[in-house]
């Protein structure tokens, strides 16, 4: 018995909308946990989504349609891209939509609408949000494409479910260019979701805050669908990164059977990808900003070592 | 053991080799350049041993034996000594720009790949195609040589040349003569040696191993 | 229905005739401007027909006229190539003549409308005749005539010793160009083997047979002519001088279009001339389009000039078009029909929607100068409570000029990403390698170019406005230029959406100068799916991602306004200090710092901080001063020593001149000796 691939896709995107919150939930765990603290517990995101929908919103007088068009448009997109990327099966209808590249610029859609409802109400925090975020997309976005035109060279496409499946079938060989661009994709990973060391998600300190500062005069539900949409992209990376690197284990077709074990695969992959990150985030400190752009070189670096890799060694 | 996959093993730490390369020229912590060797050496070693296992050379196991002993375990150690010694393992050399040494270095890459073309054409070697990345070692080694101020930093880019040439060997005919890779194996723990003593020498007339200071010793201004 | 090639020659000759009439019109004054432009408008709709249709068929027609020098008759031809053209030079002129109506009114009592009417309809004119021409001289002719209506355009507000000098200089640089595509000309009609004046027909260039040092002369020549008039670097420094001191619906027509005829010709040398190149000739289209579109990107970000800034980002996509073209040389050098038709899609793709968004975003900038009479960004600020609808019109133009989707900077980048990717295609090593890691530059200039629109917007159009008069007499424009406007934003989102209808009209092109075809793949899956070679190897669907998002916001909006929540609206935050002023914002300059100080290298930044200290406590600061200049280092490396040794020259000379008629009597006889010595 085989699920439509319309009902795979129904359940990936009702699996990633629903349980974000809980894998946000879960890093913030591990987190504290790594660290000594005690943990509010993974369903916490849930309750701080669920009281910001329920409150009044509060907006500034001069905030024009655009400050309150990016959380919907944001979300939107975010919703959109969880149905492109494979997480349990190859047979994605939405994933033919958008390749790879596509998919970043999607991204980059979110970050140009938030970095510009940060620069709406005409405070310094946000502009400075807004320029700082902007200057290192910008970094990052060669090194972020440079990472996957690797893996697209190998697989021959930039196509999500064609470089998945020529990833999960392809026998075992050990390949230089993959572990480089996956270690580029990692760096990447972090700065485009604003982890440590690039930005930090947990503080709300001027001059430290890149993400938060763009986002500061956001509430109620705008501030919700913010959040749950920032929640969705972190999984979202992760979930890219698995697809991209190591997608074993992913259903080829639709059977119930080989679902439930991409399911489990998967719900075990996120777990180890968490705790990376978490031991990542934990171990380093933040950087100052303009130790960024060696940071974003290195990720750059490794990889084009990949590519170059790629073409000399394979 | 399959050579294909020995092959890839190869691949794999070759590009592993390239990677310390690169970081060499990257690290600005010269006690961080130490370890970064160290590990190249290690990878050498590792690929020496392979490749020795994968085409029945076995003379390849003393070389990297060989290895392991000098460029992982002895030479590393005396220059730790030495920086140590010296007061200089919390120094810092600030004035490389990193980024462009960087991109030159990709450059130098994609130069050596151009070069080795031929070769990787004529030969049939499960490891000619790590012959550009031994190559780009070298020159990446040249390249560190060049844009280091502090003496013990070129000292460091010199080995990894050292490293590069040795990896060139093995990739190209899988490897040198016995009596070749001692001589030099010899002659390397000598120049560790006697760099060494100049270094304290330099340190002791200019109070620094910065060899910007060594323009001081020209006669006309 | 008439012939493509009647309907071109009738929107021609219709814009002709209004240059000409232009003084006759002037007695009718009220109806001066919307007459005169809706003719404008009406010749470009000419242009529009007759070039889609040509497109469509993949027709060719030409013909010969009975003007020109006696015994030197002028051609003309329509083909593909040149329909597309057509389509692009129309288009953006059917919009900005609707535009101008509007706009020009604002000059109205001040400045010469006739003049204003005159040159625009000559500059239209001659930028259709540039791609309608079939022989040297005619092309020649159309190309000066291009040239000088745009340079009189250039000169309109002549009052500013700036716009006087930025006029010269684009000129000289102007002519520099033409001078060397009339080598270039020379070369191919010299090599082309038909004695006298046959030879310098388009026709006899394209049998002609040229030795590989020859073409290659030929083509660099051409390449360099016509890299001037595009504005590649090195040679784009009039461009950021030129284009932003013309009159706004200009500077749309320049950098949107006049631009493009650069494009032409020189797909028309290499592809219809040439035909068989080198593959490293491709190489240096490429690398010049790389450099281009990184450093016209970061040299953009440093302006605070509104208009001066989108004239940079038309060095940048000039030089995104010349990476299309570079990879599509380099396949073709190969024999990979198809992958060089892709690469000459995307390059032909992103002409068109350059001049799309770019058209809308000059009009746009326009729309701002015109309500605040202001183009430094730093005196703006909150232009989207005054100006909503030009706000909202901007805003997509710097979407899509972003790159992103869904609209149509996206798809044409999107094509360029694709062609990269096709490297190990080439039986090439080292070409393999390198192409590819030329994506990384495309990749850093689309996102620099997205930094760069988030200044502009958040500066320009969102926070607080920032000037000195009064934001309450900034006014909403007229309806002529929002509908300008309206119909280019349009276009820009309906060449996004729909790619594949685009890429299979443009398929006649390919197929003729490369002998690929796309379309077939391109459309396999039906309009909705753009798959460039085939379905495995990528594919994007413009009108699923629009309608997705869409229907996603929409329910998300839907389902949140189900339970009434108040809306608070509250004074600005202000951490509880003094109330916030409109000074404490961001500003353009503050929002590139850390561009400035990661890649500063490139420029001559120079910085100057002053603070003077309060009088009474002169521990305490009271005003600050922050100079900041950015100059383009190519000014300094390449020009001034030009300049310089121009000047030595002159002066070497002008010691001939001494002011004694013996002397030149002297000169004189001196000269007739040596010319006898000679001759005899």
């Amino acid at each position: 018995m085989s699920l439509h691939p319309f009902a795979i896709e129904l359940l990936q995107l009702s699996l990633l909308l629903g349980l974000a919150p809980a894998f946000a939930g879960w890093v913030k765990v591990l987190k504290c946990r790594v660290q000594g603290r005690t943990a509010a517990g993974i369903l916490q995101p849930y309750r701080d989504i669920r009281r910001l929908f329920g409150k009044d919103i509060v907006l500034a007088e001069n905030a024009s349609w655009i400050f309150r068009f990016t959380p919907y448009l944001t979300f939107g997109v975010t919703v959109i891209a969880a149905g492109i990327i494979p997480l349990v099966s190859v047979d994605l209808p939405l994933s033919a939509t958008a390749d790879v590249i596509a998919l970043v610029m999607l991204f980059g859609l979110i970050r140009f609408f938030t970095a510009l409802a940060g620069m709406d109400i005409g405070t310094a925090f946000g502009g400075m949000g807004s320029s700082r975020e902007m200057t290192i997309a910008s970094l990052a976005e060669p090194a972020m494409l440079m990472a996957i035109f690797t893996v697209s060279l190998a697989s021959n496409s930039t196509s999500l479910t064609q470089m998945v499946s020529v990833m999960a079938h392809a026998e075992f060989v050990i390949r230089p260019s993959l572990a480089f661009a996956l270690a580029a994709f990692i760096l990447i990973a972090l700065a485009e979701t604003g982890r440590i060391p690039v930005d930090n998600p947990a503080t709300h300190l001027e001059l430290t805050m890149i993400h938060e500062a763009m986002i500061l005069e956001y509430s109620g539900r705008h501030l919700a669908l913010i959040e749950w949409a920032g929640m969705m992209k972190l999984a979202l990376f992760f979930a890219l990164g698995i697809s991209a690197f190591c997608p074993w284990g992913i259903s080829p077709g639709g059977e119930i059977g080989t679902l439930a074990l991409a399911l489990v695969m998967l719900a075990v992959k996120l777990m180890v990808g968490a705790l990376v990150m978490v031991l990542i985030e934990t171990g380093l400190a933040k950087m100052r900003i303009f130790r960024l752009p060696e940071y974003l070189g290195s990720a750059f670096l490794l990889a084009t070592l990949g590519m170059i890799a790629f073409f000399i060694l394979e | 053991m399959t050579n294909t996959l020995a092959a890839q093993i190869n691949s794999l730490l070759a590009a592993l080799i390239l990677l310390t390369a690169f970081a060499l020229l990257a690290q600005r912590k010269i006690i961080a350049l130490v370890h970064i060797f160290a590990w190249q050496g290690f990878f050498l070693a590792l690929s020496t041993a392979v490749i020795g296992f994968a085409s029945g050379e076995h003379h390849l196991y003393i070389s990297s034996f060989l290895t392991l002993g000098m460029k992982v375990i002895l030479l590393p150690y005396i220059l730790y000594k030495l920086v140590h010694k010296l007061k200089i393992h919390r120094d810092i050399e600030s004035v490389v720009n990193i980024p462009t040494t960087m991109l030159l270095g990709i450059a130098l890459v994609v130069f050596s790949y151009h070069l080795t073309a031929p070769i990787r054409e004529l030969s049939n070697l499960m490891t000619r195609s790590t012959l550009a990345i031994a190559l780009a070692t070298v020159m990446l080694g040249l390249l560190m040589m060049v844009t280091r101020r502090h003496a013990v930093t070129q000292i460091l880019g010199f080995l990894a040349m050292e490293n590069g040439l040795f990896f060139a060997a093995t990739s190209a005919t899988y490897g040198m003569p016995m009596v070749v890779e001692l001589g030099v194996a010899l002659d390397l723990l000598i120049a560790a040696f006697i760099f060494g003593i100049f270094f304290f020498h330099i340190n002791t007339t200019f109070d620094s191993l910065d060899v910007d200071q060594m323009a001081k010793l020209k006669e006309t201004d | 229905m008439a012939p493509p090639l009647d309907i071109a020659g009738f929107s021609v000759l219709l814009l002709l005739a209004l240059a000409l009439l232009a003084p006759l019109l002037r007695s009718v004054r009220t109806l001066q401007i919307p007459l005169a432009f809706s003719l404008g408008a009406a010749a470009s709709l000419a242009a529009v027909i007759a070039g889609v249709i040509t497109v469509a068929d993949g027709s060719v027609a030409s013909a010969t006229l009975t003007l020109g020098i006696p015994g030197l008759p002028f051609h003309i031809r329509l083909d593909p190539l040149a329909g597309f053209f057509l389509v692009v030079i129309g288009l953006v002129g059917f919009f900005v003549s609707i535009y101008s109506i509007g706009y020009v009114k604002g000059y109205g009592g001040v400045r010469s409308i006739t003049q204003m009417i005159c040159f625009y309809s000559l500059f239209l004119a001659g930028m259709l005749l540039v791609v309608l021409a079939d022989d040297a001289y005619f092309f020649l002719v159309a190309w000066e005539l291009m040239a000088a209506a745009s340079y009189f355009l250039v000169m309109y507000e002549d009052e500013r010793a700036e716009n006087r000098r930025a006029a010269f200089l684009y000129l000289l640089i102007a002519h520099v160009g033409a001078i060397a595509i009339l080598l270039a000309f020379g070369v191919m009609a010299g090599q082309s083997g038909r004695g006298g004046f046959d030879g310098y027909t388009f026709d006899a260039m394209r049998t002609a047979h040229l030795s590989s040092g020859w073409a290659a002369a030929a083509f660099f020549l051409a390449f360099f002519g016509f890299a001037a008039k595009a504005g590649v670097i090195p040679l784009h420094v009039w461009l950021p001088e030129a284009h932003p001191v013309a009159p706004s619906n200009i500077s749309a027509l320049m950098s949107g279009v006049m631009i493009k005829t650069s494009i032409y010709g020189i797909c028309r040398f290499a592809f219809d001339f040439i035909k068989e190149f080198p593959w490293w000739w491709g190489c240096v289209v490429l690398a010049l389009g790389l450099i281009s579109a990184v450093m016209g990107v970061l040299y953009a970000l440093m302006q605070h000039d509104l208009k001066r800034l989108l004239a940079y980002h038309s060095v940048e996509n000039i030089g995104i078009i010349l990476i299309g073209l570079g990879l599509s040389m380099i396949f073709a050098s190969f024999h990979l029909p198809t992958l060089a038709a892709l690469a000459l899609v995307a390059a032909l793709y992103h002409t068109l929607n350059h001049a799309m968004f770019k058209g809308l975003l000059f009009m746009g900038a326009g729309a701002v100068l015109h309500a605040t009479h202001e183009r430094n960004m730093e005196e703006m600020g909150g232009l989207i409570h005054r100006l909503p609808w030009t706000a909202a019109l901007f805003l997509i133009g710097c979407v899509s000029i972003s790159a992103l989707p869904p609209f149509n900077g996206f798809v044409s980048e999107w094509l360029t990403f694709q062609a990269f990717l096709l490297s190990p295609a080439l039986p090439h090593p080292l070409l393999k390698l390198l192409i590819p890691l030329g994506a990384a530059l495309l990749a850093l200039t689309g996102a620099l170019a997205a930094a760069c629109f988030v200044k502009v917007y958040g500066v320009v159009f969102l926070g607080q406005w920032r000037g000195h008069q009064k934001p309450e007499r900034i006014h909403e424009v007229g309806p002529s230029m929002l509908g300008g406007m309206l119909l280019t934003a349009l276009t820009c989102f309906l060449l996004g959406i729909f790619p594949t209808w685009v890429i299979a009209w443009l398929d006649t092109i390919p197929k003729q100068l490369c002998g690929g075809r796309l379309a077939e793949s391109a459309g396999k899956f039906g309009w909705m799916w753009l798959t460039p070679l085939s379905h495995e190897r990528a594919s994007y669907s413009g009108p699923v991602v629009f309608i997705g998002i869409l229907a996603v916001v929409a329910v998300t909006w839907l389902l949140l306004h189900l339970r009434a929540t108040r809306v608070g609206r509250v004074p600005i935050w202000d951490c509880g200090f003094a109330k916030l002023t409109p000074r404490m914002q961001y500003t353009a300059s503050a929002f590139s710092m850390p561009i400035r100080r990661v890649l500063g290298f490139l420029f001559a930044v120079r910085e100057q901080v002053e603070i003077v200290p309060q009088t009474n406590h002169p521990a305490m600061p009271g005003t600050l001063q922050y100079r900041l200049r950015i100059r383009d280092r190519f000014w300094n490396w390449l020009y001034e020593p030009q300049g310089d040794a121009a000047y030595w020259i002159a002066r070497q000379v002008g010691k001939l001149q001494q002011g004694r008629i013996q002397i030149y009597l002297l000169y004189s006889f001196v000269t007739l000796i040596v010319l006898l010595v000679f001759l005899g």
